[in-house]
């Protein structure tokens, strides 16, 4: 296949940001996960763990608990307000004030009637949940001390508030606290703390159990207010639990980075009656705090202060009864989420240059004179932006030509000229922009640079057509139907077709010249994560979130033969059992036949002009290619060719110049910027 | 191995009142390696030049002062420090003349001990079991002592010794109370005290002699019962810190010395390296009792390895005190007149050296199952190791089994009867009977020239518990009838072949089981040489074939039971040609052998340097790996295929 020129970028300090709080909603199996940059991400665990769904933050914003109610999405936080999520428009809905200081927890009845936050002021208001709208009920009995976490009774009637030092147990209809369990403080120098207690469940049987800051996790009679266990787990915080669903397990996580389950079980096979809550596996997923956890039917999910998802199956959970679910445990492994599965690197591929996006600023990167043989290749930062106002940026987007830049926040979009000469960029704002661009999802250039692409609520796209003098309003693509946010958005290299997907696995193909839907591409039941159209043939390549890859032409409004064959033949299993995404699809525009793909771990040229392997090839096949000589080496060859030298690969781009761009964005850094983990002893030191 | 040199005479002893009392209180050293400082049981205090066996100097005390612990140095004041008369201390130096005029503080309490060792000050150990470093009590001689050991328990000490580890000092000390046996271990420095219990022996007797030493950061103790058993006991030296109470001390059996008759009296067992432990004041296991031995057992392998006649009685009293002393490659044994120095040398032991070289691990299936003579048995006879019930055992039933058939029965009925004792016999009698019962065998066929039993011989070998040095004869009549069958059986099975037997059959038959068998190179040269020239060349071309016939396939062949490896194949060659090089460099007939041993050994050595390279090019791959650097930007070249 030949020779590839690469720049390997390794300079953008991207730095996800702490997981603080999770809710799993068990109806829809979507997992919304909060960040400390009060950030919000949806998880749909129906397809492949796909991030589905992100709600930039803002620097105020500060989650400190999540609540699914039904379908809708409530956050609480430090700020001291309830905050209602818009999942379509992805933006916060409405926020309340509470009025009680800063809010640590929200949690909702079963019944999703009612809302309950636990405030510093020592107070737990209830909120009634309207169509709308939350509003404000009653407070329960206030206390002294802040409420830390709350957990309602399965039946309603009894709410459980862990606070310092103690759990009290409130009747909700009275409002009344009805029992007091005191929860003892750590032994030697920490006797003097007060123990907090971070986390507590209701049990259906009055079953409390507690994890607290003295590293216990505490089972309680919640009818007489007795202490029935302790399971002293560590020395640290124990900050987190979940129990599952059916109430037999309950998992802790801890500021060791360990998640630790219980399980409610006869500890002798003789007394089958007799349960008591046992501690059975300890699970070592991260190096930090784990600060939220979520129990499912077949997974424990964690996350915690080193910033990755990691969902680990529960396998014995389809098996109980067959002794080999404990190996089979032991060989599967647990599924980790490190990056965000959406661009954040914008790439201009006839300038060389380089976006990156932060919550809060973008770097634009020009990258060095690869003509240069002296090896000294250089890379210059051109600017940084710092957005104004607190909201993050959601998306942004870089002209191939390098002319023009554009970012959005959920409350603005901001467009600039980039005028480059002799290799300075001078850079203007574009001052007035039409009105009805007030955000967007995603936005794109044409690849001419004379329009621009935003997508905007209920699936429609607005196109501005771009001058030197001003930007347009020109027109809205909107479609017949359809809610859910583009999070995929890309245009034809002749200017004509534009092609956006949106959540709901839908993807729209639009005429730009009559500015009409052309087709839509037959729905697959996973969500696309990445798609592009081919510089020639326009025809359109997805992948989809279950790694399935199509080729739909878009002229003749049908899979190629090319796709046919490959899902005639299928993918080898190799590449289905990738856990990672493909985030970007190009194209070389010298051979019509190459296709670039990525993920995190890998980057592979499909050449469609080569066979397709069949599940008995060996699909990693460039070491052995490497090993063969010239003769031998067509009969081996295979179209997907992979290469795995460059590691946590943010982006993959071929430039003009037949150059690949790789930006990679090495672990071992991020784990360098975290701060210390708790100081643990080890063996011998 | 280990050797026991000639030793001399350092010093003539004066006999004490008392018979049973040592003339010897202790042996120390001082701060050049050929000094000896010597303390004599009442009052005088003797520096030796060990190599001159010469006096350099000697101290007493006065006329009705006794001293009541053994002289010691200090190395960091270049002292020597005493206790006379239990309280008072008296320090001195080589070229004070008097001990009177010599520097003395009286303390409050009993001094057991003071012990010095090279890297920490001396410490003084109070008969109560308080513990103090010399100069914090000489700084205040009067200071309140306190008692470790209660006096109304009558809990007293009976050894003790110092451990200097890298940064930390222990002193350990046994004691005895009501029957019972303690070791306490003071940690100086933190100061900490930890107490264990010994366990106790089944005939309830005192121990005869500790002896501790510092290995791999464990305080190694050893210690010898009357009935000749020697235990050893590990405590951690970064042990458990702030234990409470009494802990159980675990002991494992490191050697059953063979005692005779009665118990030991007075006997000392000192640990020379991990392998080897010198025993004094215990009869050579063949020689007659009543004299006492110097021995070096060797405790791995349970075998004698070198011994030495102490003329005269063995100096010593009843109870705990040591009568052997061993410092820097000498050991120091009072006996009759005389304090004798007996330099002795301990090589690294291993089974191949001891029982020579290896057997492939793949073939030594039957390892387990076949026990290494100790020199025990074989010298002994019947006389086994085991407690006196299983003799008893066992002797009915070799009373049972040595009767008429095997002394005068025909071939077949002999057959039989071997057949039937053993199917019958179980693993523990049947050791013992099956030795006896070849024994008998082979003499009556080396008396009756017509009578041999190669079934019966070939069964009882199959048994796998018989070994060459229980039967030596028995391969050697095999040779001798030309039972090649037997022979193999032998070599197979036996793990004790002597080279000049293994080259006794070479000479007769080339098998692969000859090459199997376990030698050791220095002995089998000698041997080797035995072979006349066709011989050699016969063997080196069949071993060449061999060779040439697994290097083929060496790949493809899994380890068969009864093929040589390539090493042992190897191995033969080189010993062939250690043995006959000039004899083969003149025979005409062996000089295509040679050039093609020759160009084989070329090209191994070519193999193996091509190899070698490769192997420092991995190495520096993967060095290579995590230094490459990780710069932020870089513009890098890869090929796709």
């Amino acid at each position: 296949m030949g020779e590839f020129k690469v720049h390997r970028v390794r300079f953008f300090d991207y730095m996800p940001t702490a997981i603080r709080a999770m809710a799993f909603n068990a109806h829809t199996e979507r997992l919304a996960l909060a960040r400390m940059d009060g950030s919000v991400e949806i998880f749909n665990f129906t397809d492949h763990y796909f991030q589905e769904k992100v709600i930039p933050g803002k620097d105020s914003r500060s989650t400190e608990s999540l609540c699914w109610v039904g379908g809708r999405l409530f956050s609480a936080g430090l700020n001291g307000e309830i905050t209602e999520y818009d999942l379509e428009n992805l933006r916060p809905k409405y926020s309340l004030e509470a009025y009680g200081g800063p809010i640590w927890t929200i949690i909702s009845n079963t019944q999703g009637t009612q809302l309950a936050i636990g405030c510093e002021d020592g107070t737990v208001k209830l909120f009634e949940v309207l169509e709308e709208h939350i509003q404000f009920e009653r407070n329960l009995d206030r206390q002294k001390g802040r409420i830390i976490s709350l957990s309602w009774h399965p039946s309603g009637t009894h709410i459980a508030a862990g606070m310092m030092d103690m759990i009290r147990v409130f009747d909700v209809p009275t409002g009344h606290a009805v029992q007091r369990l005191l929860v003892d403080r750590g032994f030697g120098g920490s006797k003097s703390q007060e123990t907090v207690v971070w986390s507590v469940a209701f049990l259906s049987d009055h079953t409390v159990v507690s994890g607290d800051s003295a590293g216990k996790v505490q089972v309680w009679d919640g009818h007489t207010g007795t202490l029935v266990k302790t399971h002293l787990v560590t020395k640290w915080d124990v900050l987190a639990l979940s129990v599952s669903k059916d109430e037999s397990s309950v998992v802790a996580g801890t500021s060791e980075g360990t998640v630790i389950q219980f399980q409610f079980i006869a500890p002798t096979l003789h007394q089958q009656q007799d349960k008591e809550w046992v501690r059975t596996r300890t699970f070592k997923n991260h190096t930090h705090d784990v600060r939220a956890l979520a129990e499912i039917e077949t997974a424990i999910v964690s996350g915690g202060m080193d910033t990755h998802l990691v969902v680990r199956p529960l396998l014995e959970k389809f098996d109980e009864n067959t002794e080999m679910a404990e190996i089979t445990l032991a060989g599967f492994d647990s599924v980790l989420l490190f990056f965000p599965q959406r661009n954040l690197v914008s790439c201009a591929k006839k300038a060389g240059l380089l976006l990156f996006q932060f919550p809060g600023q973008l770097e634009l990167w020009r990258l060095g004179d690869s003509d240069g043989h002296d090896g000294r290749n250089t890379v210059n930062i051109v600017d940084s932006f710092q957005t104004k106002g607190s909201d993050h940026i959601c998306c942004s987007a870089l002209s191939s030509c390098g002319g023009w830049l554009a970012y959005s926040t959920v409350s603005c979009v901001r467009i600039y000229r980039l005028q480059t000469d002799n290799n300075n960029i001078s850079i203007t704002k574009v001052s007035k922009l039409p009105k009805a661009l007030r955000s967007a999802h995603q936005l794109c250039f044409s690849s001419d640079s004379s329009k621009m692409f935003a997508a905007s609520s209920q699936s429609s796209v607005l196109v501005i057509a771009l001058t030197q003098s001003e930007c347009k309003y020109v027109h809205t693509l909107k479609p017949k139907s359809g809610q859910q946010p583009i999070h995929l958005m890309t245009t034809s290299v002749d200017g004509k077709w534009l092609a956006a997907a949106n959540s709901d696995c839908e993807i729209r193909v639009y005429n730009l010249q009559k500015l009409k839907l052309h087709c839509i591409v037959p729905v697959y039941g996973s969500c696309p994560s990445a798609m592009g159209i081919h510089p020639t043939t326009n025809n359109m390549t997805v992948v989809h979130a279950d790694q399935q890859l199509f080729e739909y032409s878009i002229v003749e409004k049908q899979y190629t033969d090319w796709s046919r064959k490959l899902q005639k033949q299928g993918l080898h299993n190799v590449w289905l059992d990738r856990d990672t995404p493909v985030t970007h699809v190009t194209f070389n525009p010298k051979n019509p036949n190459q296709v670039v793909l990525h993920d995190m771990h890998m980057f592979c040229i499909i050449d469609q002009s080569l066979p397709l392997p069949d599940q008995k090839t060996q699909f990693y096949n460039q070491m052995t290619l490497r090993s063969l000589s010239e003769q031998e080496r067509p009969s081996h060859l295979h179209a997907f060719k992979i290469c795995k030298t460059f590691q946590d690969l943010l982006c993959v781009s071929l430039l003009d110049d037949q150059s690949l761009v790789v930006v990679e964005r090495p672990l071992l850094a991020i784990t360098s910027q975290l701060p210390a983990p708790v100081r643990q002893k080890k063996f011998a030191t | 191995m280990a050797t026991l040199f000639e030793g001399f005479t350092l010093c003539g002893l004066v006999q004490t009142q008392s018979a049973s009392d040592s003339a010897i209180q202790g042996i120390e050293l001082d701060g050049d390696s050929d000094h000896a400082v010597v303390t004599d049981s009442t009052r005088a205090v003797t520096l030796y030049k060990v190599s001159d066996q010469k006096p350099l100097g000697s101290w007493t005390v006065k006329q009705g002062q006794l001293l009541t612990c053994p002289a010691v140095f200090n190395f960091q004041t270049n002292e020597y420090v005493v206790v006379s008369d239990n309280k008072v201390i008296r320090v001195w130096k080589e070229e004070d003349l008097h001990l009177d005029k010599a520097f003395k503080a009286t303390v409050s309490a009993d001094v057991w001990r003071v012990h010095s060792a090279p890297g920490g000050e001396p410490v003084v150990l109070f008969q109560r079991g308080a513990v103090r470093l010399l100069d914090s009590l000489l700084s205040a001689p009067q200071q309140p002592i306190e008692d470790i050991l209660s006096e109304e328990e009558k809990e007293v000490i009976r050894w003790s010794t110092n451990i200097v580890a890298e940064k930390q000092h222990f002193v350990l000390f046994t004691t005895e109370q009501k029957g019972e046996h303690f070791l306490y271990v003071q940690r100086l420095n933190p100061n900490t005290l930890q107490k264990y219990r010994l366990e106790r022996e089944d005939s309830r007797a005192p121990p005869l002699s500790f002896s501790a030493s510092l290995r791999d950061k464990h305080i190694n103790l050893l210690y010898l019962y009357p009935n000749g058993c020697v235990y050893q006991s590990v405590v951690a030296v970064q042990g458990p810190v702030g234990l409470e109470g009494v802990q159980a001390l675990p002991r494992s059996l490191r050697l059953r010395l063979p005692v005779g008759e009665g118990e030991l009296g007075a006997a000392s067992a000192v640990a020379l390296d991990e392998a080897h432990v010198a025993v004094v004041g215990m009869p050579h296991p063949s020689a007659r009792t009543g004299k006492d031995f110097l021995c070096i057992w060797n405790t791995n392998f349970q075998t004698l390895q070198a011994d030495k006649e102490m003329v005269g009685r063995i100096c010593g009293q009843v109870g705990i005190l040591r009568i052997v002393w061993c410092y820097l490659g000498k050991l120091f044994v009072p006996h009759g007149k005389a304090l004798s120095v007996i330099p002795y040398e301990c090589q690294k032991s291993s089974l191949a050296s001891a029982l020579g070289k290896l057997r492939h691990p793949g073939i030594a299936v039957s390892k387990s199952s076949v026990a290494i003579p100790s020199w025990n048995t074989l010298l002994h006879g019947d006389q086994p190791q085991g407690p006196t019930k299983i003799v008893d055992s066992r002797k009915s039933v070799l009373t049972v089994v040595h009767l008429q058939p095997f002394q005068t029965g025909p071939v077949e009925e002999v057959r039989r009867e071997v057949e039937a004792l053993v199917s019958r016999g179980d693993a523990q009698d049947l050791q013992l009977s099956v030795g006896r019962l070849a024994c008998q065998l082979v003499a009556r066929s080396q008396v009756e020239t017509a009578f041999y039993a190669p079934g019966a011989l070939a069964r009882l070998v199959k048994t796998q518990c018989l070994c060459h040095s229980m039967c030596p004869d028995l391969l050697l009549l095999a040779l001798e009838h030309k039972d090649y069958f037997l022979c193999q059986l032998c070599l197979q099975l036996f793990p004790d072949i002597p080279e000049v037997v293994t080259c006794a059959c070479l000479k007769t038959f080339i098998g692969n089981e000859v090459l199997q068998t376990p030698y050791s190179d220095n002995l089998l040269v000698p041997h080797l040489k035995d072979l006349n020239a066709p011989q050699v060349i016969l063997f080196l071309q069949y071993l060449q074939f061999i060779y040439l016939k697994y290097s083929q396939d060496v790949y493809t062949q899994t380890p068969v039971l009864r093929s040589p490896t390539m090493t042992q194949i190897i191995d033969w060659v080189c010993l062939l040609l250690d043995a006959h090089f000039t004899v083969l460099v003149m025979a005409p007939d062996a000089k295509g052998l040679l050039s093609n041993l020759q160009s084989f050994v070329k090209s191994q050595v070519k193999l193996f340097s091509e190899l070698g390279k490769i192997e420092g090019s991995l190495q520096e791959l993967h060095k290579m790996k995590p230094s490459k650097d990780i710069s932020q930007y870089s513009i890098e070249v890869i090929e796709l295929f």
